[in-house]
């Protein structure tokens, strides 16, 4: 008995914990209702492209409907409530966010295409700890450290993306209403179903109606949304040159704006990192949530004295992760979320190809079906090249050295972007200096993607402004 | 300074420092991996794989004040046949006993299973080296064919890195000694006692400490000390073993021991050597399970999977 193969045994999760309607309408004043123009798209599952559901696509009429429903529950219901009755209803929604994790995990898992692991370890922890955390703040709002009598804004607009579909509305939703607003929020075209679970958990809360409104569309939609003049606040979560389009489109009103766009960070590696973890924040940094991460660790930075042994452990690690149905729960990396993002890779890629870099995939089988990518990484990459400068927003890593801290520093730095980083080193004064040096929104010191309601995270540069998570997220939906 | 300088150039002093010089462990991420490794889902033909895998990997222990004859071969005899009802179950790997039942355990396995002894002064180790090359060569003479011998862990905590690897070199030699007479070759088990070492750097620097005197397998510990075998400190071990062949060329093994009582945690064991050392460890003469009552999980375990029902403590055997 030498050398058996340990084959694991398919171990889906099973799809029957989640009844999806064939169709959704628009919720909006607490209620489930057809768009006016009746336009809809269908949303599909990106691991095998079998289409889920029908959702509407929501007009500028629909978007004005729930704009005034979002009003008048602000004017007659949520702003005069006092915080600690808000507060219960954000403790209910979190529970019963809890209560329905398995289900809404897997519906997540159906339609981003994310392994079910991540769905049901991070997401649904994280979406369910965010309504914990700010349903806390809601009767506290004085100590906020935004004066003695802090208000609310009003009407918040809100536009999430695509890669973390329930985690991205509770990142806005929980402090928006722990603050006293009301929201309208418009999750990406490709993800609609969690959020529109999430509006059935609330009216299983009893929440007042109109103080949560959910709008499905595409872009158009969401333009609507964000120039809506009814709108005192928008949040937006998404790429860059989006997040530009609605700077611009806000400058000259008073409406506030916080933007949380794209990312290249640096993971830099130390020759006294510890190897073995250094090694797994690696494939976590890029490949957790097949690389669709903000803040994604795209651009490895390792020291050259240690680069052979990294790469080598790196590789090796890599031929262990098993790609494949985002439902089993052995998957460590699922599919690529729409055809459109698997051609923005793909493209991305072929121009490190083009420019000299030697790419290197992880041994594995793709499915036929569905939009796949394997794990990736690309050496002897140079900061000239696209895809050390790029957001890909895949499973592809940019590998580059460097030979002193200082070096380190200006490599990581040289970048449009400033989201986050981590520092691989056992010694404890050059992390910190390390993160003193760092022009990034969350530094990560021997780990990668921890994420946790009360640490604030946002971006420098043009990774965006404003901060979600904590205290600090609290500011963006005060006065 | 003069005596520092010259300690500098020592072989003491530069074995210090490649043990110190490994890369070193966090905490945290050895501890997170282990945890999602721990996810895994080892359903239908992969558990039935596994169970049967970890059944041959048991060395069936019996190491108390109170072992009599008796209770040997009831072991033995439980090792030979663990299921009696089924004949397809595997047997396990090796007895493992007290050098003075070693004899006893010899005749009842015959040369049907591999019978281990523990010796140098187990479990503390605390005697003098000649004690301990005695005590292994007694074990030897009586019929054991793998030896689990214990460091000195006062002497490991104190930096004497030197004396514990020349421990383990000179009962290398007697094993070596004795087996190159013999017809099948005495393998040498190290055990680190992982509890008493405390952090994750230090199981990593004595598992390459152990590897470069000669160790066949490392061990994690005696039993007799809490914390005994964990899920990361496993890992850590097997980290090395893996790091060892790839630097030597010379693959050694890994046995967890103490505190592995079910079968849900045998085959955690299990996915941690498959991905983590690699398929290649994934066999009883490279990965052990130290244990008394975990057998009889694996085998209630097997007869659930088997029979679709389970059964109950009086469906096994007691011994």
């Amino acid at each position: 008995m030498t050398g058996n193969a340990f084959e694991y045994a398919p171990a889906p999760e099973s799809r029957a914990v989640v009844d999806l309607a064939s169709s959704y309408g628009l919720f909006i004043n607490g209620q489930f209702t057809a768009g006016v123009s009746a336009s809809s798209f269908k949303t599909i599952n990106p691991a095998t492209e079998e289409v889920l559901a029908e959702v509407t696509e929501a007009s500028e009429a629909d978007v004005d409907h729930a704009v005034a429903a979002a009003r008048r529950a602000y004017e007659r219901v949520w702003s005069a409530m006092p915080g600690r009755e808000r507060g219960k209803y954000l403790f209910r929604i979190a529970r019963l966010v809890q209560e329905r994790s398995r289900e809404l995990a897997v519906a997540e898992s159906l339609d981003n295409g994310k392994p079910i692991r991540e769905s049901r370890d991070t997401d649904l922890p994280l979406v369910a700890a965010w309504f914990f955390y700010y349903a806390g703040w809601a009767d506290k709002l004085e100590f906020a450290g935004r004066g003695a009598d802090p208000q609310p804004l009003g009407v918040a607009g809100q536009v999430i993306p695509w890669n973390f579909p329930l985690m991205m509305l509770a990142w806005k939703i929980a402090p928006a209403l722990a603050a006293g607003n009301t929201v309208v929020l418009k999750p990406a075209e490709t993800t609609s179903l969690t959020a529109l679970l999430f509006a059935e958990i609330c009216q299983q809360a009893d929440l007042p109606a109109g103080v949560v409104n959910i709008i499905t569309g595409a872009g158009a939609t969401g333009q609507a949304l964000v120039r809506h003049p009814g709108v005192d606040k928008v949040a937006f979560t998404g790429s860059t040159a989006v997040g530009r389009a609605i700077a611009s489109s806000l400058a000259g009103t008073d409406k506030r704006l916080t933007l949380e766009l794209g990312g290249k960070a640096a993971n830099v590696v130390f020759d006294d990192a510890p190897l073995d973890q250094a090694v797994e924040g690696i494939v976590n940094g890029i490949f957790f949530n097949q690389g669709h991460v903000c803040c994604a660790g795209s651009r490895l930075l390792v020291q050259e004295s240690v680069q052979a042994e990294v790469l080598d452990r790196l590789k090796r690690r890599m031929a262990t992760l098993r790609i494949g149905d985002p439902l089993d729960k052995n998957t460590d990396v699922g599919a690529i979320n729409s055809a459109a993002q698997l051609a923005r890779i793909r493209e991305l890629s072929a121009t490190g190809d083009a420019e000299g870099a030697e790419r290197w995939s992880a041994p594995c089988t793709l499915p036929e079906h569905g939009f796949w990518f394997a794990p990736t990484i690309f050496t002897g990459v140079s900061q000239a090249h696209r895809i050390a400068r790029e957001e890909i927003f895949g499973p592809v890593l940019s590998v580059l050295t460097f030979r002193t801290p200082q070096e380190a520093v200006d490599k990581a730095n040289n970048t449009p972007y400033g989201l986050s980083a981590g520092v691989w080193s056992e010694k404890g004064s050059r992390i910190l200096w390390m993160a003193e040096q760092l022009r990034a929104g969350v530094v990560w010191a021997n780990t990668f993607n921890k994420f946790d309601p009360a640490s604030p995270f946002g971006g420098y540069k043009e990774s965006g402004y404003g901060r979600e998570g904590g205290r600090h997220g609290l500011a963006g939906y005060l006065r | 300074m003069t005596t520092l300088l010259s300690e500098a150039a020592s072989p003491e002093s530069a074995l210090r420092r490649f043990l110190s010089g490994l890369p070193g462990v966090d905490q945290v991420g050895a501890e997170a991996r282990a945890a999602m490794l721990s996810t895994r889902s080892i359903k239908t033909s992969a558990k039935a794989y596994a169970l049967d895998l970890a059944i041959a990997m048991v060395d069936l222990t019996t190491l108390e004040g109170a072992d009599t004859p008796g209770k040997v071969r009831a072991l033995a005899a439980k090792a030979l046949r663990p299921d009696p009802t089924d004949a397809t179950c595997p047997s396990a790997a090796a007895v493992c006993v007290y050098p003075d039942r070693v004899a006893t355990a010899r005749e009842a396995v015959g040369d049907r299973l591999h019978v281990a002894s523990v010796a140098t002064a187990f479990p503390s180790g605390r005697s003098s080296l000649v004690v301990k090359l005695r005590d292994t060569a007694d074990a030897i003479a009586a019929g054991a064919d793998e030896i689990d011998m214990v460091i000195d862990r006062g002497a490991f905590l104190t930096g004497q890195v030197q004396q514990v690897f020349d421990e383990i070199v000179a009962v290398k030699e007697v094993c070596a000694a004795a087996g190159s007479g013999a017809d099948r070759p005495v393998h040498l088990k190290v055990i680190l006692e992982t509890g008493e070492l405390a952090t994750y750097d230090n199981v990593r620097r004595a598992s390459w400490l152990a590897m470069l005197a000669g160790a066949d397998f490392i061990k994690t510990s005696t039993g007799k000390v809490q914390p005994a075998a964990t899920l990361p400190v496993t890992m850590v071990m097997l980290e090395a073993v893996r790091d060892f062949r790839v630097a030597t060329g010379r693959q050694v093994g890994v046995k967890p021991a103490g505190g592995i009582r079910g079968a849900k945690d045998a085959i955690r064991h299990l996915v941690v050597v498959n991905e983590v050392a690699g398929p290649d460890w994934l066999a009883p003469d490279w990965f052990r399970f130290g244990a008394s009552s975990l057998l009889n999980d694996l085998l209630l375990q097997r007869q659930k999977l088997t029979t679709g029902a389970y059964s109950g403590p009086d469906y096994v055997t007691l011994d």
